[in-house]
């Protein structure tokens, strides 16, 4: 597979482009030599477990943290060096950080104040605020009158009202209920796009990474460990952590035993059998490799099959979720995998029970083959 | 409503009283006594004040009420001045308190979390001290050749000794000295509570470190500034030992005025005149103050 990313920006200057950058706190890496481009119109995400170092290169970006080394620049000026302040950033911040003392109306316009913008236009632009995120009716309030969720979306429109050139959102969903989150995800993927501002996300959540972003960045241990489409990220995962860090797989390891024009052959003790996966990169005969399969890629066989990319073994659990059921199956190498199957039918014959012995199969463009 | 099921909860009763049993015995009480001299005429007699209510010869009981005292407070412009003194001395001690406390508390509040126990306490340690030792150094150092002249002196700033005992400055010194760890402490409270976050934001959207202060930190102290404040000019109003120590002949402040009545003078209804005067004007800040707070609540 000779995959290249589709990213729409690609052909376009970066408008912020992050050379090698560390950040040490004492003797720990928070971030380690990360590199990494962010194209106009993006909506970008970091994403990452708690203390992968996404925040500390989100503060960095808007200016609250130095780099112990390393570069910064936004449309190709270096303002490693500019304070917050004279940044062309805004940020969202994920305890909102509002201002008790003034009222909604004034937390918005207190950026444009700094700016120096005439009354007239700060009015107009702070209506247009409270309208694109539907709290017009709220603007004479204090913060602590307002719900989290309004509160969530008065520290958007702070941070919007400036127009910023990039707008950075930590945890911008965090603090909702799960109802809310999911609704204000499409909210705020609509409000990026009508005003064209690009939007770089903290989150640890990879369901709302992959639902908002144009483009996932994953962090590990203050490193990169993937960037790319949330669809690439998903199908084609370059490392085991990446691979069970989005959604669960099954993951076989094996030894390559040939390479052919499209695929290369990996018999695998844990599968029990060969295994066939699409892969065009030259790998050494005899290299350990892991292959990596979504639990929806499975297919359920009627009988035995003595083809590649066959596995078979007795189910012992099933989990109904009501879109679809999961099942868990024992191989007969001992190994526990997982395959789904929609619930076409909304009282079907169970079709698969506890303890049934299953043959189970995949295409070979449908794994991955992970080297790392 | 039958009062049936309602236990009356005594623990919460008594909660809720014991403020004003508190206050009502240590405070109004006493108040009604000096209320009760500052109407009585004086006399040469223990105690040095007659009774408000006398039985003269002929049997009848009468009530004496003499506001002479009062009346003389306002009349004689020594005790206006007194008290207008007063009030410009606890007013100007309470700004260079600010001025000085503030940066203090501020650099508390923001050091390494590991600092600041050690750093209040070198503000508290003092206290451990009597006052009036800690004021009585204030004179070796403040005198002509004391430890300040010296210095300055030795520096090459001056020439001569510059007289600053025995004159205001020497008593705001004093004064700010004394009170300073009163407005420290309730600033650093407030400070040391402030989201760090708020001033992350208003950097993000374009204040300098100095509009930042200005338009977050220094709003958001404003509820420690006025408990600092109140906390210094109160008791600078009715100070004495420190201008009587500090100050010259001619520092006149109405705390001072009271120990003359009281001990040199033994007129004590005057005395307890000016007390009562001296109360009713601070309560007036106070409540002016609560009713502003109030309706900011109610504002919000």
């Amino acid at each position: 597979m000779t995959y290249t990313a589709p990213n729409p920006f690609v052909d376009e200057e970066p408008i912020v482009r992050i050379e090698g950058v560390t950040k040490t706190f004492g003797s720990t890496y928070a971030v380690d030599d990360v590199s990494l481009q962010i194209f106009r119109g993006e909506f970008f995400s970091l994403l990452g477990s708690s203390g992968c170092g996404k925040t500390t290169l989100l503060r960095m970006l808007a200016g609250f943290e130095a780099p112990t080394a390393g570069r910064i620049y936004i449309d190709g000026k270096d303002i490693t060096d500019v304070p917050p302040y004279r940044r062309p950033i805004n940020m969202m911040f994920q305890s909102y950080a509002l201002f008790p003392h003034m009222s909604v109306v004034d937390n918005i316009a207190f950026g444009l104040k700094q700016e120096g913008m005439p009354k007239e236009s700060i009015k107009e632009r702070v209506e247009e605020m409270l309208d694109l995120v539907q709290i017009s009716a709220l603007g004479g309030r204090k913060p602590h009158q307002l719900s989290g969720g309004q509160r969530q979306r008065v520290a958007l429109a702070r941070s919007l009202a400036k127009h910023p050139r990039i707008l950075l959102l930590d945890e911008p969903l965090g603090a909702l209920d799960k109802k809310l989150r999911e609704r204000t995800q499409f909210e705020l993927v609509n409000i990026q796009e009508r005003l064209g501002i690009t939007f770089i996300v903290v989150t640890h959540d990879q369901e709302e990474a992959m639902t908002m972003s144009s483009r996932v960045a994953l962090m590990r241990e203050g490193r990169i460990e993937q960037i790319d489409t949330p669809r690439m990220i998903y199908e084609f995962p370059r490392s085991r952590y990446a691979a069970s860090f989005f959604g669960s797989i099954n993951l076989f390891a094996g030894v390559v035993e040939s390479q052919d024009e499209e695929c290369i052959n990996i018999h695998s003790e844990e599968a029990g059998g060969m295994l066939r996966v699409n892969y065009s990169h030259p790998i050494a005969i005899g290299s350990d490799v892991t292959v990596a399969v979504r639990p929806e890629k499975l297919r359920l066989l009627t009988e035995a099959s003595d083809q590649p990319n066959t596995i078979e073994g007795v189910i012992e659990e099933i989990a109904y979720l009501g879109d679809v059921s999961i099942y868990h199956v024992d191989l007969v190498s001992g190994k526990r995998i997982q395959f789904t199957q929609p619930n076409t039918q909304a009282l079907a014959e169970q079709p698969l029970d506890w303890g049934q012995r299953v043959t189970l199969s995949w295409q070979s463009q449908a794994a991955g083959v992970l080297t790392e | 409503m039958s009062g049936l099921g309602t236990k009356v909860n005594w623990g919460r009763v008594g909660i809720a009283t014991f403020p004003w049993f508190w206050l009502g015995l240590f405070f109004v009480l006493p108040f009604i006594f000096v209320l009760k001299i500052s109407l009585a005429e004086p006399q040469l007699a223990q105690p040095p004040y007659m009774d408000l209510i006398r039985e003269f010869e002929d049997g009848f009981m009468t009530l004496v009420i003499n506001f002479g005292n009062y009346r003389l407070l306002l009349e004689d412009s020594l005790y206006i001045n007194a008290l207008l003194g007063s009030i410009k001395v606890a007013a100007i001690s309470t700004l260079l308190a600010i001025l000085v406390g503030y940066p203090v508390a501020l650099g508390i509040a923001r050091a390494p979390a590991h600092w600041r126990l050690p750093l209040l306490m070198l503000i508290i340690l003092p206290f451990w001290t009597s006052f009036l030792i800690r004021v009585y150094a204030w004179i070796g150092i403040l005198k002509n050749n004391g430890l300040l002249n010296q210095f300055l002196m030795w520096t090459g700033l001056i020439d001569t000794p510059i007289d600053i005992l025995y004159t205001p400055t020497a008593v705001y010194i004093g004064i700010v000295y004394s009170y300073l760890p009163f407005i420290v402490l309730p600033l650093y409270a407030t400070l040391v509570r402030l989201d760090h976050s708020l001033l992350e934001a208003a950097a993000d959207l374009g204040c300098s470190p100095i509009k930042q202060f200005l338009l977050i930190t220094l709003p958001l102290s404003v509820p420690g500034l006025i408990a600092g404040s109140m906390l210094v000019f109160i008791p600078v109003m009715g100070e004495f030992v420190i201008p009587d120590l500090l100050g010259g002949p001619n520092t006149l402040m109405i705390g001072k005025l009271m120990w003359t009545e009281f001990f040199a003078n033994k007129d004590w209804p005057l005395a307890s005149a000016l007390a009562a005067v001296l109360l009713v004007v601070l309560i007036i800040p106070f409540v002016v103050l609560r009713h502003m707070e109030q309706r900011s609540e109610e504002v919000e």
